[in-house]
């Protein structure tokens, strides 16, 4: 008879006419129907929502599709190429959140039908969701500065998705002599990690003051101000005066228009520059599947409500991360981590039918000057009452009068950030 | 039947969301803490500090002295709010603490503090000296023991829990505590004061071996 009871009820929970007919709109749940989240992108954003949607509700089926079997971390890619970290250090592997439930799918999201709620991978399989969750992160505008294309970035390394890139850059500055010239041409905004550029150009100082000091750097922004700037001019008066020359976008007519990997040259409106290494960071948009399922704007990154990210052009595709604009919060891995969760508790109390905590965001972002010289920049943010801002509440950068204590306090916070950021995207 | 059914559903459902509120609040608000601090505020280390177990008091009394630097404005908040009656103003130096926490409220601050309280006190796994836990134990026991009890595990009053803590966090907090960038009690600086003299600076590394080496 208990047998009976429950397969009628699990019968009769499968159709929704019963529901309607009564009048009374029973959720899912009660019901005992499964609820799909699909989500694309196994990075800072992608990882993060699956494990705190499953976390918070392990009935609901969650699926993460991720192209890479090993993910390596932008953070602290520079230090690779800077000289002070392993490339292997930045692997990671999908095993934790597997055994948390998630079903990963090595593979690529090739299309989103939004019509029929489901994802088609490059393998041709067809995952339908309630809810889709589109962490991308990046796409590089190859073409966008001329002479860059695929190619060029093997001359002419843009090191801005870690992994191989990160290693031929490294592979190049080692194989360069004392006395060399390496120019970085940092992008217009909006970009991926604002103060990423210039940890770069520390890093590198850093190796070029200790095996090659004969060597200057050149870096041709697009800009006319970065992220931190205060805080890394200072850095590099005092740890490597003279070695950098910082050129603002004013003096070129906007930064690099222009690339020539053979003969590794670049150009500006105004004038051409040889250098003997080469980092090339393009203009940026959100990841490719946005741009294919129509989640971008003109601007090229996908606009969404800021209290639960989903997608301001597409119901129940939700864009967090990089790809997102978020306003108010730059594009970090730390801004994705913390949108990833305030998206997976708008998605658990919708599915739920409950209602959502208010949204709290955070972002910390360090920058590692040389070994024993760190800074940071912190905000703690809530949304504006007419929900159009990420406004931050407090926060600020590390002090200018900072002791040599606290900046060196600063890169073993900076080192634990990481392995804590990384216990929470991968255990 | 079915009628049943629907009643115990909608009355899951109306449960359900009166607990939304309280835990989930909380959640969203501790998930962005963890980044940094750990799961569960278990700090993967190797200097940012545990605060899992750590008493309501010690974590409310850290965050308030984060968010008002001023020593005049700490005490007004800490004895015009009942919350805070148990709750000791010590001021305190960090890097970055006193710009994060600004942007919470008092309310928040006690959710946050109660909630990592909470969870499960975890011991650090990392490196300590072979020789030093002994001479760091018979100072434990001879200057810290009377407040830090039970190995430095308890949590009771407003002492901090030092066993399992990261060494590069309680060194960190000792030169700040004796250099004045950040207050102590009384008895603390007496006692403190008392070791330096008659052990010398190396016993703080005795100390911190000794901490370290507490697993269980």
């Amino acid at each position: 008879m208990e047998n009976l009871k429950r397969r009628n009820f699990i019968k009769l929970g499968g159709t929704s006419v019963i529901a309607g007919a009564a009048g009374l709109s029973i959720p899912s749940i009660v019901l005992g129907a499964t609820r799909k989240v699909v989500v694309i992108g196994g990075g800072a954003g992608g990882t993060i929502a699956a494990k705190y949607i499953k976390k918070a509700d392990s009935t609901i089926d969650v699926t993460l599709i991720e192209t890479n079997k090993t993910y390596h971390t932008c953070f602290m890619s520079n230090e690779v190429i800077g000289g002070n970290r392993r490339i292997e250090s930045l692997k990671y592997e999908y095993e934790g959140l597997k055994k948390r439930g998630i079903n990963v799918a090595h593979s690529n999201a090739s299309a989103i039908d939004v019509d029929n709620k489901s994802v088609v991978t490059a393998d041709g399989v067809s995952l339908s969701y309630d809810r889709l969750i589109v962490s991308p992160g990046i796409s590089l505008k190859l073409g966008t500065i001329e002479g860059y294309n695929e190619e060029a970035t093997l001359n002419m390394p843009h090191a801005w998705k870690a992994g191989s890139q990160t290693s031929l850059l490294r592979r190049q500055l080692e194989e360069m002599d004392n006395g060399g010239v390496v120019i970085i041409a940092p992008p217009g905004n909006p970009f991926r990690c604002p103060p990423g550029p210039y940890e770069r150009v520390s890093q590198i100082a850093h190796y070029l003051k200790h095996f090659k000091p004969k060597s200057k750097i050149l870096v041709l922004d697009a800009k006319d101000k970065f992220s931190k700037q205060g805080l890394f001019t200072q850095g590099w008066k005092a740890r490597y005066d003279g070695m950098i020359d910082w050129v603002p976008g004013t003096d070129t007519g906007g930064g690099v228009t222009s690339v020539s990997p053979n003969n590794m040259t670049v150009s500006t409106d105004f004038e051409d520059f040889k250098g003997d290494v080469i980092n090339v960071i393009p203009p940026q948009q959100a990841g490719l599947i946005a741009q294919s399922s129509g989640l971008t704007d003109s601007s090229g990154w996908c606009p969404v409500h800021l209290d639960t990210f989903e997608s301001a052009i597409h119901k129940e595709i939700h864009v967090i991360g990089d790809a997102c604009v978020a306003t108010g919060m730059p594009k970090s891995g730390y801004a994705a981590n913390s949108q990833a969760k305030v998206c997976a508790a708008a998605i658990v109390a919708s599915l739920n039918e409950t209602e959502m905590a208010t949204p709290s965001y955070v972002n910390t972002c360090y920058s590692l000057i040389a070994p024993d010289y760190g800074i940071s920049i912190a905000a703690v943010y809530r949304l504006t009452d007419d929900r159009s801002k990420i406004a931050s509440v407090s926060g600020g950068l590390t002090p200018s009068n900072a002791s040599a204590e606290t900046l060196q306090r600063e890169v073993q916070y900076a080192y634990s950030w990481y392995d804590n950021i990384m216990a929470d995207m991968f255990t | 039947m079915l009628a049943l059914f629907r009643c115990i559903g909608a009355a899951a459902l109306f449960l359900a969301a009166l607990m939304v509120s309280a835990g989930n609040q909380t959640n969203m608000l501790t998930d962005t803490c963890i980044v940094c601090h750990g799961n569960n505020g278990a700090s993967a280390g190797p200097a940012i500090p545990n605060l899992s177990s750590m008493s309501p008091n010690y974590l409310m009394g850290a965050m308030l002295a984060y968010k008002y630097e001023n020593k005049e404005e700490l005490n007004k908040i800490i004895d015009s709010d009942d919350r805070f009656q148990d709750v000791e103003a010590f001021a305190r130096n960090s890097t970055i603490m006193s710009r994060i926490a600004k942007g919470y409220s008092e309310t928040e601050i006690k959710m946050i503090a109660d909630h990592f309280s909470r969870q499960k006190l975890y011991f650090a796994k990392q490196r300590h000296g072979q020789a030093e836990p002994q001479a760091g134990k018979e100072l434990h026991e001879k200057y810290c023991a009377s407040c830090h009890e039970n190995e430095g595990k308890s949590s009771d009053g407003d002492s901090g829990v030092l066993a399992g803590q990261w060494k590069p966090y309680f060194l960190y907090s000792m030169d700040d505590f004796l250099n004045g960038n950040r207050e102590m009690p009384k008895k603390m600086k007496s006692k403190l004061s008392k070791m330096i003299a008659e052990s010398g600076k190396s016993s703080l590394d005795q100390l911190a071996d000794y901490y370290a080496s507490i697993s269980n």
